[in-house]
């Protein structure tokens, strides 16, 4: 025994295995998590996650803020897909105060919640290439994610943390260019989605990689409160869109994509076919709204003065105008008595908004149900002997979203 | 026959008499209560019961009503039949000087992380829970910062010392 190696107390057995710090801030978490593995060689024993680094106590916030301010808190929830965020908050509200939207909005949000799945599956399945070692992938479809972006941002003006929609409808109504973009999108991205899909799909190295590692049975999953895509690689097809349709998604045909193993690589392969299938879910609403012909056609929010904006010239010219507007930005709005619960498909499963209201301006309580918080907690189930490489890959094939584990 | 609202209160008073209480449906969703002490009778039978099947817990968390003396918490369960595709809410209240409540993480794994939230945020003492400590917040801290005695800072106050932010 050399001089520096640390002396242990008389009698006691050394540790064979070794604890690992990965993260928080390591890069392969893709966000700010602990994972504290304890490994015997390179296997691991046991797992133990510390969440919360990035906990910024949203549902508090959101006692205090109108309903239109908390929308912005929702961007925040899971950034690689805030317009589903946003979509469902506003659909809460909507449902709330008994808002029925007219259909020309119902498919512009569907056209921009399907762009933002593909936006969420499109970064998870290349960083879990990334991770595996294929960095081409995800440079390749970074243009795509670009091109969805610029998309939101004709229609809102931002891109990352969106804001996008209002109580009622949009802000304002597509433009040209919002649509010309969406074209382009739609006539480019499956070429390149084809691309992606032959680097990976039978790729040798990336199927050994991980095909059989951080897998879970379709009854376990569902214990433990799984959803999304991740449920629906174990064999359960739930999908919110299907079961409690919102937002008229009852008038699109898809199929919902279902994995056997519930594996890494069939997590991979269900948010890779989920991807045509919004493609497809895109395509149809485009059409249906190109349908709309004349006045309809100019359509974009519901008529809900008490809650939505009114126009600018509006509130120069017209008293009632007035009052709508300086009540609706100083939040002085009383909001129905009630409880609300309503979900949405969102990037990583089902998102769900536990809202009750006592009657006053803000919310009385507000709870954000977080898919990737409730799945993360199977992390030591998924990984308890396997290789760490492989851990590494369980953690981004879960899609986990620190924003979104955090709250 | 498909599962409805009515069918699902009804095997519950069959089992549970009046013990299941304060029945109500806001926006179609059927809402009961429960004494604490048989949460768990209420959601072993809710998951083992044939028909009910409900097997899937989508939500748990807590609400804090401060004048509601006795019975100041309120700990939610959103439950789902993922074979009839049907929800439900069933609430147990507890007073807040002694919030013991039963954990259901035996029953539902996915509870486990969900207790862990509500207990760092409102305090509510699941017995039973296999590793109940806070899990978002530092774990040095020694309220529950969600309870309504915690107001939010004043967003008008000017006694505040920071320049930086335009308050100085």
């Amino acid at each position: 025994m050399t001089e520096h190696h640390i002396k242990l107390p008389e009698g006691s057995i050394e540790k064979t295995t070794t604890t690992l710090n990965l993260g928080p801030t390591h890069p392969a978490t893709h966000g700010v998590m602990q994972n504290i593995l304890e490994l015997d060689g390179e296997r691991i024993v046991s797992t133990e996650q510390t969440i919360g680094y990035i906990h910024r106590a949203f549902e508090k916030l959101a006692e205090r803020r109108p309903l239109y301010q908390i929308t912005t808190l929702t961007d925040r929830l899971n950034y690689c897909s805030s317009p589903i965020n946003n979509m469902g908050w506003h659909l809460t509200c909507e449902k709330l105060l008994g808002v029925k939207t007219p259909k020309r909005v119902d498919y512009l949000r569907v056209i921009i919640m399907e762009l933002a799945r593909i936006s969420d599956h499109l970064i998870c399945n290349s960083i879990v290439g990334v991770d595996a070692g294929a960095y081409t992938g995800f440079l390749y479809v970074m243009q795509y994610r670009e091109l969805i972006y610029e998309i939101y941002e004709e229609v809102c003006g931002a891109r990352l943390t969106t804001n996008i929609g209002r109580i009622g409808g949009f802000e304002r109504n597509f433009n040209d260019i919002a649509f010309q973009k969406l074209e382009k999108f739609l006539k480019e991205y499956p070429k390149v989605l084809k691309e992606f899909e032959n680097l990976f799909q039978r790729n040798r190295i990336f199927m050994e990689r991980t095909m059989g590692t951080g897998a879970i049975s379709a009854d376990r999953a569902l214990n433990y409160g799984f959803t999304g895509p991740n449920l629906r690689a174990a064999g359960v097809d739930y999908d919110v869109r299907v079961h409690t349709p919102y937002s008229s998604y009852e008038d699109f045909q898809f199929n919902i994509p279902v994995g056997t193993t519930g594996d890494n690589y069939d997590r991979w392969l269900v948010r890779e076919k989920e991807m045509w299938e919004s493609l497809s879910i895109i395509e149809q609403a485009y059409h249906k709204v190109q349908e709309f012909k004349g006045a309809e056609a100019e359509v974009y929010h519901a008529d809900v003065p008490e809650y939505y904006l009114p126009e600018k010239a509006d509130v120069y010219t017209k008293m009632e105008a007035l009052i709508y507007h300086f009540k609706i930005v100083m939040g002085e709005t009383e909001i129905p008595k009630g409880e609300v619960y309503q979900a949405v498909e969102g990037g990583n499963g089902e998102l769900g908004f536990y809202l009750i209201s006592d009657g006053g301006r803000t919310p009385y309580r507000l709870h954000f149900r977080r898919p990737c918080f409730i799945y993360y907690q199977a992390y030591e189930e998924l990984t308890k002997g396997g290789m760490l490489s492989d851990a590494i890959m369980t953690m981004s094939s879960l899609n986990l979203i620190a924003g979104e584990l955090d709250a | 026959m498909e599962l409805t609202n009515e069918i699902i209160k009804q095997r519950l008073t069959e089992k549970f008499s009046e013990q299941v209480s304060n029945f109500e449906e806001p926006y179609g969703m059927l809402t009961f209560e429960a004494p604490k002490e048989i949460n768990l009778k209420v959601l072993n039978f809710l998951y083992d019961d044939e028909e009910l099947k409900f097997r899937f817990m989508t939500d748990l968390t807590a609400v804090h009503y401060p004048n509601n003396t006795g019975k100041e918490l309120a700990v939610v369960y959103h439950l789902h039949n993922l074979t009839d595709n049907i929800r439900i809410r069933f609430k147990v209240f507890t007073g807040i000087n002694k919030p013991d409540v039963y954990t259901a993480s035996g029953l539902f794994s996915a509870a486990n992380w969900m207790e862990r939230e509500t207990y760092d945020f409102y305090g509510v003492n699941f017995v039973g829970h296999p590793k109940l400590k806070r899990i978002l917040n530092v774990d040095e801290m020694d309220y529950f910062p969600m309870r309504k005695e915690f107001p939010l800072e004043d967003q008008t106050r000017i006694d505040k010392d920071d320049e930086m932010f335009g308050r100085g």
